[in-house]
């Protein structure tokens, strides 16, 4: 009794944020699962969704869903490839201290401060197909720059066509891992530097032997927000694509389509829980982990 | 408290805080000629990314300020011939309604995010009780749930509400998502902020004197609780601002938040090119001035782990 008295109070002063994310996380992601396991039938008798499983096999099997999740996996890996190389190479070109470090840094880093659907907006410009006579945005610049070999039909041709869509995420995120990887090398001492420059390593060798593997932690969790940032990517495609773009169709696009368009909101249920699965698969063992860590370091 | 292997658990712990990435003195050796090749390359590669990174807001800039009669696509990366004000008086005029919505709407969500917060990570660093450690892995799981797996009972629930009761709908519905939706990268950034900034021995002294949860919490952890508001604030005002995922599902033209109002505007018929531009820098300008004045909170937040 008296224990209960001594953890009571605090368990109260938590109470409405687990009722509010009990209800608004928990009790909403069972609401969509069981939406999604749902029997249709339009008001005419024909069944739109056969329920259970077979709700499941049917998106997947679909040609426009399959189509969306090529353009997810092209879309993540240049994404994920992207943000982690400029990142990685920027926070190298900074780490060991330059004139105006703090200007490179604001400069790589505020792209980060401007909301998704304000870049798409000036991407969508920046990215525009037409070439040559009739060409914009980068196009025009290429070929004002004398090298107009880079002009591209960008995200709306082709089978990697979701490659051109990265550009812009890597350009907004891009700096955020900079700056991850900055402090992960500003977290490791001279000292061990200096040890190893007297054993006689060469510079390559101190990164590659000493300092990256201490980074393999901040590149595992980098790795983990990029690509489940991949995942929910909405604001960008929309405003970059305009809505219900086929071509440029990802099952975060595609689910508002379903809902809004095609008015199946069994079919957006289901392409939503796939979606949190993929999700849950990398995070779950990522929180499980870290969480293990930090008992097991107290 | 724990060694901060991963940013997520290691926010405003030193090594990972932006005043520290500012503040760290530069390292310098003596040079050899090697490296002072490899510093010459190094400047070269900086400013070449930066120009690179920089040259979306010189387009942005530049065509903000043609008239859009004058405005031709053949010379969209030269300087305005004619400098004009016009795109701007545009913009604005388009958009203000919904940047003072969107203000209300990010000023609030962030108050209310930070309170709550506050009281959260307070309970999850100091004073724990059965069971709040699996409890807290679950608020951190919804930090990273793609939002589309809530969104459609989250529609069906503020439909609903608005029915009941039509005052709600617009900013006050998007209030209330934000603030519950923020619950887990709030409670996150005060609960680190306090493990490392609130010594245990002084909450255990207030527990042996019978000092209750709530006073405990009112006179030792509330006076010292500044930068994680701060940082909590600067965050929550800056995902609240810049949402479109939310407001695009709860809310309309008529009652939405800045984003909604400016993809509208860009997404017209006749793209008047200075206007839509023009209105990118107004929509932004918030967050920016945000990020060049507080830009080290700015980074604290973001070393909290989570972007939305």
């Amino acid at each position: 009794m008296k224990r209960v008295k001594r953890w009571l109070p605090s368990f109260l002063l938590v109470l409405p944020s687990i009722i509010l994310v009990g209800i608004f996380v928990y009790g909403f992601i069972g609401k969509t699962v069981f939406t999604s396991l749902a029997r249709v039938k339009t008001k005419s008798g024909r069944i739109k969704a056969p329920g259970g499983w077979a709700n499941y096999s049917q998106l997947l099997a679909d040609d426009r869903y399959q189509h969306a999740m090529w353009n997810l996996l092209v879309l993540t890996v240049v994404f994920v490839a992207g943000t982690m190389i400029f990142g990685l190479l920027w926070a190298l070109l900074l780490e060991r201290g330059v004139n105006g470090e703090g200007f490179f840094r604001s400069v790589f880093l505020f792209p980060m401060a401007v909301s998704f659907v304000a870049a798409g907006v000036i991407w969508r410009w920046l990215l525009s197909p037409a070439k040559d006579g009739q060409a914009t945005g980068l196009n025009q610049l290429f070929v004002h720059l004398g090298m107009p070999g880079l002009q591209s039909s960008w995200y709306s041709s082709g089978k990697f066509n979701m490659a051109a869509m990265a550009i812009p995420a890597i350009w907004q995120l891009s700096g955020y891992i900079m700056a991850l990887f900055l402090a992960g090398f500003r977290g490791i001492s001279e000292d061990q530097r200096e040890a190893a420059r007297v054993d006689g390593a060469s510079e390559f060798k101190l990164y590659w032997n000493v300092l990256f593997p201490q980074l393999s932690p901040i590149a595992l969790s980098a790795l983990i927000i990029v690509g489940h940032m991949s995942m929910k990517m909405f604001d960008l495609i929309y405003a970059i694509a305009g809505q219900s773009s086929y071509t440029a169709e990802v099952p975060a696009t595609l689910m508002w389509t379903q809902m809004f368009q095609l008015n199946n909101p069994t079919a957006a249920a289901v392409n939503a829980t796939i979606l949190l699965v993929i999700v849950a698969v990398v995070v779950v063992p990522y929180l499980v982990y870290t969480n293990r860590t930090e008992k097991g370091g107290r | 408290m724990s060694s901060s292997v991963v940013p997520v658990e290691g926010s405003l712990s030193a090594p990972l805080s932006g005043e520290d990435l500012a503040n760290l003195p530069k390292r310098r050796r003596r040079r050899t000629p090697a490296q002072k090749t490899w510093s010459a390359v190094r400047y070269v590669l900086l400013v070449f990314f930066a120009v690179l990174v920089l040259t979306p807001a010189y387009a942005l800039l530049v065509t903000s300020f043609k008239t859009p009669s004058g405005y031709d696509q053949s010379t969209a990366w030269k300087l305005p011939r004619v400098w004009s004000v016009g795109g701007w008086q545009a913009a604005w005029d388009a958009l203000a309604p919904a940047m003072g919505r969107s203000l209300v709407m990010a000023v609030l969500a962030a108050i209310l995010s930070a309170i709550l917060g506050s009281l959260n990570g307070y309970v999850f660093a100091k004073w724990k009780f059965p069971g709040s450690h699996v409890i807290f892995v679950l608020f951190l799981f919804g930090m990273f749930i793609p939002y589309q797996a809530i969104m459609i009972p989250l529609s069906g629930m503020m439909l609903d509400i608005q029915q009941g009761a039509p005052w709600f709908a617009g900013i006050p519905t998007l209030i209330l998502c934000h603030v519950v939706y923020g619950i887990p990268i709030c409670t996150l950034i005060f609960r680190n902020y306090y493990a490392t900034a609130v010594p245990s021995e002084i909450i255990e002294a207030a527990r042996v004197d019978g000092a209750a949860t709530i006073s405990t919490y009112a006179k030792i952890v509330l006076p010292v609780s500044i930068p994680g508001f701060v940082v909590t604030l600067i965050w929550q005002f800056t995902s609240a601002w810049n949402d479109f995922l939310f407001a695009l599902f709860l809310t309309n033209q008529n009652n939405g938040p800045v984003t909604f109002g400016l993809n509208a505007l860009a997404s017209g018929q006749n793209p008047n090119y200075p206007q839509i531009m023009a209105g990118v820098l107004v929509a932004c300008l918030p967050t920016l001035l945000v990020y060049i004045a507080l830009g080290k909170y700015f980074v604290s937040g973001l070393m909290s782990g989570s972007v939305k």
